[in-house]
């Protein structure tokens, strides 16, 4: 009796070619999500196959089940506890000594085994002959070859998973792994002890619970422990096991297990894999002289660097535009078809401006997914990562936390995306959280309006000296996180450096559409609240602007009125006023005005005005709002010739002093990222806790920065 | 007995001990770092550190202070 739906998941090591093979199974019809509480990514997809309907499930790539990565607790937990009915591993044929080290554990785990011998094509090229029909007999696991880049083989793979879920296949049978008549007889004697509970073995190999015991495995212990009586006498035997062992092998028995099991796989390599004259000529090596030459390697490195960005931000630019404009249409368009009043207010002003604002980000994600990819699918992005291990390593992060932080300076939203090919969950949170230190493209016009205004010539170093202080602040914060809230050893840097290879069009655009979907799915739900919410700031209440002088708003907010927002509140009747006064008005007793003043106290200290204040709080939408707030609040009633000479003008008249400026663009550097990118980090640490960390450090450190480079710089006499 | 960081680039040698703490030694082992394995020295990356290695047909990057921990017996150079 089979069930309705056959759920079947793929396991296999990294660069196995695992995820090309799940291409070609599910097509579009996939479904990608997180791991339930990990951040880890979770696809999966629903097909038929000759009448019957798979799930496939793809576990994330591991070298092992041991349980010590997220990935690898992710993939067991899903195998132990969801049972699939049947699990392909996927070995890359080429490299069949180690990718057969995961296919051991999981038959240990007693699991229903399929293996596809993917790459064949390479592994015959490369001259390794593989007697399939053997290696099943040896290790009782049905053997089917795949071409994963030219999907050969997949029909036969499902014919065959059908044929496992119904158990009609003839070369499936459990076999054992045998690991010498110490170890075997410490096994019998925790099995003994299990089976006195006969509801164990029915739910878990009692032979894989008792191996994983000897090895020490900490979810294995706390499961077993949770069983009362009989958990303790299984882990006491356990534990007496290993004193045994660890005194005939003078080693760890976990280790003398994995030691027997290459034993085991070199054993059944012998009989299988015959290998006819090695050839001569490796084009992938050859090619990996090149790319990570010690003189070559990092001008080229810095090359492909140049040209992603390039692609990603030039060229990108232009479809940017052209969706800018659409928005803008759109805008329009909704502005004449509906009534006046609020409704159209909030979807012109509130929905379409807001979450127009970062769609069109969209061609610019588009293309550096596009470019991840192929790095990641050629193989290039583990040599990044070989090469700027030694750099990055000094903070405390992976080699391949590189290229996100480097991202981080286009814009931080992707960047953060980016961070998923980091495989360690600290490592990536660490990435995201520094990330946004990295300023981006929209703090630009920021720095320029502020730095033109205040500095004059040396506008270009002070700019700098910004994009430096940020640097300076990742690689401080990555130190301080790394030894408060990431303590303990790191993951060891073990990465494999796969062969170089020509990626499928299809695998490319897939890879890309899949991050960019989830980009515009989530995102535009944080977006389009968030911007709603900060319209209505700005937009009420309503009509403030009423031809009393006095708004009864101010004497409830108690802050003195600045000299220069005094002035331009006095007399000027209601219809003399200009659209862009009547504007600033507006903007002043909104909500968002008036919360500018309230915390401005907090923002005193720093030397700013009411007027930066709301500016500062505006930018929490997009950096470079900040400029169209400061413009709207200063440089109202500018004959309207040259906006930003008048904005500068105002600039320098309402007291702010250089010093102030260079705190104000610290702060722009520091302080919670945009909307857009908040909504990335929710989406890719999966947890509001550390969205809520990464604003409020992001807020902490931006105060303690301008702070002490307000107040500093006062005692040293620079104010 | 010579850490595996002490090879220079063309090297080979056989696995003797992996030392090192639980999890670090378990993931070597696991990535195929077996005693009596052979390893041969592809190249240093270009700030030296860390080391790319091949293990069992496959290739793969150490850092050199890990690397540290592989201790080994040296075999006959690669000509080259």
């Amino acid at each position: 009796m089979i069930k309705e739906t056959i759920t079947v998941a793929l396991a296999g090591n990294p660069n196995s070619g695992k995820t090309t093979i799940f291409n070609h199974i599910t097509g579009t019809r996939q479904h990608v999500g997180n791991w339930p509480g990990v951040t880890v990514e979770k696809k999966e997809g629903l097909i038929q196959h000759n009448g019957h309907r798979l799930r496939v499930v793809d576990l994330p790539g591991t070298y092992s089940l041991t349980a010590y990565s997220v990935e690898e607790i992710v993939a067991r937990r899903f195998l132990v506890d969801d049972k699939p009915d049947v699990v392909v591993d996927i070995v890359d044929a080429s490299n069949l000594e180690r990718n057969l080290y995961l296919a051991t554990q999981l038959i240990e785990l007693g699991v229903k085994l399929i293996l596809a011998l993917n790459m064949a094509d390479v592994a015959e090229s490369r001259g390794h002959h593989i007697a399939a029909d053997r290696l099943g007999t040896l290790l009782g696991v049905p053997v089917v070859f795949t071409v994963g880049t030219k999907n050969q083989g997949i029909k036969e793979l499902l014919d065959k998973v059908v044929e496992v879920a119904e158990d009609r296949d003839t070369v499936s049978r459990h076999i054992h792994i045998a690991y010498g008549h110490e170890l075997e007889k410490e096994i019998k004697k925790i099995q003994d002890i299990i089976w006195q509970d006969p509801s164990i073995g029915r739910r878990y190999s009692t032979r894989w619970l008792a191996v994983k015991l000897l090895e020490n495995d900490g979810a294995v212990k706390e499961g077993v422990g949770a069983l009362g009586g009989i958990g303790g006498r299984i882990l006491a035997q356990a534990e007496a096991g290993r004193a045994r062992l660890a005194q005939i092998y003078q080693d760890d028995t976990e280790m003398v297990l994995t030691d027997q099991r290459y034993g085991f796989i070199s054993g059944a390599l012998k009989e299988v894999l015959r290998v006819s004259a090695e050839s001569k000529f490796d084009l992938s090596r050859q090619v990996d002289l090149l790319l990570t030459n010690r003189l070559l390697g990092f001008p080229i490195f810095i090359f492909f660097i140049w040209a992603m960005f390039q692609l990603t931000f030039t060229v990108g630019a232009y479809p940017m535009a052209w969706l800018d404009a659409g928005v803008g249409w759109l805008g329009g368009l909704a502005a004449r078809a509906l009534p006046e009043g609020l409704f159209r207010d909030l979807v012109v002003d509130g929905v379409i401006a807001g979450v127009g604002s970062v769609i069109i980000f969209l061609p610019n994600i588009l293309l550096l997914f596009f470019c991840i990819a192929l790095f990641e699918d050629t193989g290039y992005l583990a040599r990044a990562a070989f090469i700027m291990d030694r750099v990055m390593h000094l903070i405390g992060l992976h080699g391949k936390s590189f290229i996100p932080l480097l991202m981080g300076f286009g814009c931080n939203a992707p960047a953060i995306m980016a961070a998923r090919t980091l495989e360690s969950e600290r490592d990536r949170i660490l990435t995201i959280l520094i990330n946004p230190l990295m300023s981006c493209s929209a703090r630009l016009p920021v720095y320029v309006l502020l730095a033109g205004t205040f500095f004059g010539a040396g506008a270009g170093n002070v700019i700098f000296s910004i994009y430096v202080l940020g640097i300076a602040l990742a690689v401080a914060m990555g130190k301080l996180f790394r030894l408060t809230l990431f303590r303990g050893e790191s993951a060891p840097f073990v990465m494999e450096l796969p062969p170089y290879r020509v990626p499928t069009l299809k695998s490319l655009l897939i890879h890309m559409w899949d991050r960019s979907v989830i980009f515009l799915r989530k995102m535009g739900g944080v977006i389009l609240v968030g911007s709603m919410v900060v319209w209505f700031l700005g937009a009420f209440p309503r009509h403030p602007v009423a031809p009393a002088l006095e708004p009864a708003g101010r004497s409830q907010t108690a802050l003195t009125p600045s000299p220069a927002e005094l002035s331009s509140a006095r007399p000027r009747s209601g219809h003399e006023m200009e659209a862009s006064e009547r504007e600033k008005l507006r903007l002043e007793r909104s909500y968002l005005g008036r919360l500018g003043r309230v915390i401005q106290p907090i923002f005193a200290p720093l030397g700013f005005d009411w007027q930066t204040s709301v500016a500062v709080l505006s930018g929490f939408v997009a950096k470079e709002i900040v400029v169209s707030t400061l413009g709207v609040l200063y440089a109202a009633g500018s004959d309207g010739n040259d906006e930003n000479e008048a904005l500068r003008r105002a600039l320098r008249a309402s007291g702010m002093t250089p010093l102030a400026a260079y705190a104000l663009m610290a702060f722009v550097l520091t302080y919670v990222p945009c909307l857009a990118t908040v909504g990335a980090i929710r989406r890719e640490t999966n947890s509001s806790k550390w969205t809520a960390f990464s604003i409020a450090y992001t807020l902490t450190l931006a105060w303690v920065v301008a702070f002490v480079i307000y107040q500093g710089g006062r005692l040293v006499g620079l104010g | 007995m010579i850490p595996l960081s002490a090879f220079k680039q063309g090297e080979r040698g056989v696995i003797i001990k992996v030392q090192g703490s639980g999890a670090f030694r378990k993931r070597l082992q696991e990535m195929g770092f077996i005693k009596g394995t052979e390893v041969f020295v592809e190249k240093y990356a270009p700030l030296r550190d860390p080391v790319e290695l091949v293990v069992k047909g496959y290739h793969v990057s150490v850092r050199v202070e890990e690397a540290a921990q592989v201790l080994m017996e040296r075999q006959g150079q690669e000509a080259k």
